[in-house]
C-alpha cells in the first residue's frame, strides 16, 4: 500500500520536473526558422548539385573538353559535349548535360577537373513536378547566370608585345591541364568559399 | 518460418512495418501474438537491398566511397573511416596527421549526432514526443558543424584515400569547442526530462534483459553488448587510426536490460565529447591529403579492417586483385547481429515492449540490407 502511493508521487515528481524544463523552455527565445519566409544562411561550402565556373575573361565556361569528369563519375550522370569549331584546334564545350536524379554527390568530378570548370551550386531548394526538371544544361544555366548578373568579357591586360599573343589565351589553360593529374586530388580547401553562396533566394 | 494464421487458435499473426515508425526503415517484424503478449516475432529484411557489395565491384575506389555513407545515414563518417582505412592498408597509403585527426574528430561529432537521433527517435517510439524536439536542436547544431567542413548534412562522402577533402577552418574548430560545452550543459537536461522519469524507467527497467552470455553468443557489438557488461569496444580491442593516443573510457552496464543500454549511449556521448577535446587541442599543422596515384591500382591481396561505429563492430573485407576496382568487398555491419537477437528477446513479451527494445537495440535497416 505505502509502495502504492509512493509509486504515485514519485510518478507526480517526474512529472513536475518535467514540466518544470517546458516551462522553462516555452518562455525562452524561440529557435525555429519559419522555413519559407525566413531562411537560415547556409555555409559557403555547401556541396550542392554541380555547376559551371563562369570565366570573368571570357563570361563563359573554363572547361577544356577532357572528358575527366565524365569518366570519373561513379553514376555516369554526367555528359559532356565538345566540338571543334573551323579552323581552331581547341574543342569548344556545346553542351554540359548533369543527370542530378542520378547523381551521388561525390564531388569526385569537381575534384577531378583540370581547369576547376566546375563548382557547387549552393541551390538546395530543389524540388520539381517530375524527373525531367532534374536533367540539368549547366552550359544553358551558365549563360542565364552571365545574363542575370550582366558580366561582360573582362579583356585580358595587354601583353607587353600584343600581335600574335590573342591566341595565347588557349595554350596558356594548357599546362594546366597537364600538371593536374598529380595535383588534381588535392583538396580544394582554399577555394572553399565558392563564388556565391545562395542563402536561398 | 513465418507463422500462418491459425483459426483454431487465438492467436493473431500481424505485420509490424515494413513502414512502421517504431522499425526504423524498411524493417517488417512478423508478430504471433495472443493477445498483447508475443510468441513469436520474426524479423523480415531485405526491402532497401541496393547491392552496394555488388557495386563495390564494378566501381573504382574512390567511386565507391559515396556509397558507403549511404548505408548507415545516421552515422556515415564511420562508414566511411572503414572503407578508406581498409583501402589505403593495402594499397600501402600513408595518411598526414592532420588528416588523421580531423577524421577521429569528424566521426566523433558524427557518433553524438547518432546517438541523438537514436535518443529522440527511441523516446518517440515509447510514446515520448518532447525529448526528440531537444535532441534535434542540439543534433543541428552539430550537424550545422559537418555540414561546414564537409558540405552535406548527411551523406558527408567527406574522406578520401588518403586524407580528408577539405581542411578544417577557424570557424568549424570554435564552434566544436562551443558545442562540446553546450552539449555537456545540456546532459543535464537529458537527466531531468528522461533518465530520471518514472514513466521512462517503468518501461525500460526489466525490459529486454539480454545476458552476457546471450550477447556473445549471438556476436552483438557496439552499446548493446556493452549494456550487458562486457567491455568490448573495437577502438580499444583492435586500435586503429589515431584512438589509442586519447584518454577515454569504454562505458559498460551489468544490468542488460533497455535501461542498461540507454545509459551506455548516454555516457558515450560524453566519451565522444572527451575525444574530441583531446585531438582538437592536439591537432598539428600540415597537409590534408597524401600524395595518390590518379588511378589507384590496390592489391593484390586482402585484408580486413574493423571500426566501432555508432551502433557498433563495423568490418571490411577487402579483396584488391592489382586492379582499380576491388575484387571482393565483404561489410559486416553492427546492426545485423543486434538484430538477431530481436527474435529470442521478443518471445513472451508485451508487444508494447518490444517497441521499447528495438528502440533501445538502435538499429539502422539499410545497413542490414546493404
Ligand atoms: S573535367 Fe573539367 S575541363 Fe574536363 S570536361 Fe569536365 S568540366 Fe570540362
Ligand atoms: S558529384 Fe559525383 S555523381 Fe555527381 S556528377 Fe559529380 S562525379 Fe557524378
Amino acid at each position: 500500500m505505502i509502495n502504492y502511493f509512493k509509486e504515485i508521487f514519485a510518478g507526480l515528481w517526474t512529472l513536475l520536473v518535467g514540466l518544470k524544463l517546458t516551462a522553462r523552455y516555452a518562455v525562452a527565445p524561440t529557435v525555429t526558422c519559419h522555413y519559407p519566409y525566413q531562411t537560415l544562411p547556409i555555409t559557403p561550402n555547401f556541396r550542392g548539385h554541380t555547376d559551371l565556373v563562369i570565366d570573368p575573361e571570357t563570361a563563359s565556361d573554363k572547361c577544356i573538353v577532357c572528358m575527366m569528369c565524365e569518366n570519373t563519375c561513379p553514376s555516369q550522370c554526367i555528359e559532356v559535349i565538345g566540338e571543334k569549331p573551323e579552323g581552331s584546334k581547341k574543342k569548344v564545350l556545346t553542351a554540359y548535360r548533369l543527370d542530378f536524379t542520378k547523381c551521388s554527390l561525390c564531388g569526385n568530378c569537381v575534384e577531378v577537373c583540370p581547369t576547376s570548370a566546375l563548382e557547387y551550386s549552393g541551390d538546395y531548394q530543389l524540388a520539381g513536378y517530375s524527373r525531367h526538371e532534374f536533367h540539368f544544361e549547366l552550359l544553358e544555366r551558365l549563360r542565364g547566370r552571365v545574363k542575370a548578373q550582366g558580366i561582360v568579357p573582362r579583356p585580358k591586360p595587354a601583353p607587353p608585345e600584343g600581335g600574335a599573343e590573342a591566341e595565347a589565351k588557349p595554350r596558356k589553360v594548357r599546362p594546366k591541364a597537364e600538371e593536374a593529374p598529380a595535383a588534381s586530388l588535392e583538396p580544394k580547401g582554399e577555394e572553399a568559399p565558392k563564388a556565391e553562396a545562395k542563402p536561398g533566394e | 518460418m513465418i507463422p500462418k494464421a491459425d483459426p483454431s487458435q487465438e492467436t493473431l499473426v500481424l505485420n509490424m512495418g515494413p513502414q512502421h515508425p517504431a522499425t526504423h526503415g524498411v524493417l517488417r517484424i512478423v508478430l504471433k501474438l495472443d493477445g498483447e503478449y508475443v510468441l513469436q516475432a520474426i524479423p523480415v529484411i531485405g526491402y532497401g537491398h541496393r547491392m552496394h557489395e555488388k557495386m563495390a565491384e564494378v566501381r573504382t575506389y574512390p567511386g565507391f566511397y559515396a556509397n558507403v555513407g549511404r548505408m548507415d545515414y545516421a552515422g556515415a563518417l564511420s562508414f566511411g573511416h572503414g572503407h578508406v582505412l581498409a583501402v589505403e592498408r593495402l594499397a600501402g597509403i600513408e595518411v598526414p596527421p592532420r588528416a588523421e585527426y580531423i577524421r577521429v574528430i569528424t566521426t566523433e561529432l558524427n557518433r553524438i549526432a547518432s546517438h541523438l537521433l537514436w535518443f529522440g527517435a527511441c523516446l518517440l517510439d515509447l510514446g515520448a514526443f518532447t525529448p526528440i524536439l531537444y535532441s534535434f536542436d542540439d543534433r543541428e547544431y552539430c550537424l550545422d558543424l559537418l555540414e561546414h567542413v564537409t558540405g552535406a548534412r548527411i551523406t558527408f562522402s567527406y574522406f578520401r584515400i588518403g586524407g580528408v577533402s577539405r581542411d578544417l577552418d577557424d570557424h568549424f574548430i570554435e564552434g566544436t569547442k562551443e558545442f562540446i560545452k553546450r552539449l555537456r550543459g545540456r546532459f543535464d537536461t537529458y537527466d531531468k526530462l528522461v533518465t530520471g522519469n518514472i514513466i521512462f524507467r517503468k518501461r525500460n527497467e526489466d525490459v529486454g534483459v539480454i545476458s552476457r552470455d546471450m550477447a556473445l553468443k549471438y556476436g552483438a557489438t557496439g552499446p548493446v553488448i556493452r549494456g550487458s557488461g562486457v567491455p568490448y569496444d573495437v577502438r580499444r580491442a583492435e586500435p586503429y587510426s589515431l584512438y589509442p593516443e586519447f584518454d577515454f573510457e569504454i562505458p559498460t552496464r551489468p544490468e542488460g536490460d533497455s535501461m542498461a543500454r540507454y545509459l551506455v549511449r548516454m555516457a558515450e556521448m560524453e566519451q565522444s565529447l572527451r575525444i574530441v577535446e583531446q585531438a582538437l587541442a592536439r591537432l598539428p599543422e600540415g597537409p590534408v591529403m597524401a600524395k595518390v596515384p590518379k588511378k589507384l591500382k590496390v592489391g593484390p591481396g586482402d585484408t580486413v579492417q574493423a571500426v566501432e561505429a555508432a551502433r557498433g563492430q563495423l568490418d571490411y573485407y577487402l579483396v584488391g586483385d592489382g586492379t582499380d576496382k576491388p575484387y571482393r568487398l565483404k561489410i559486416r555491419p553492427p546492426s545485423y547481429s543486434n538484430l538477431s537477437l530481436l527474435q529470442e528477446l521478443a518471445e513472451g513479451v508485451l508487444l508494447s515492449d518490444l517497441v521499447a527494445i528495438g528502440g533501445s537495440l538502435d538499429l539502422v535497416i539499410p545497413e542490414i540490407d546493404r
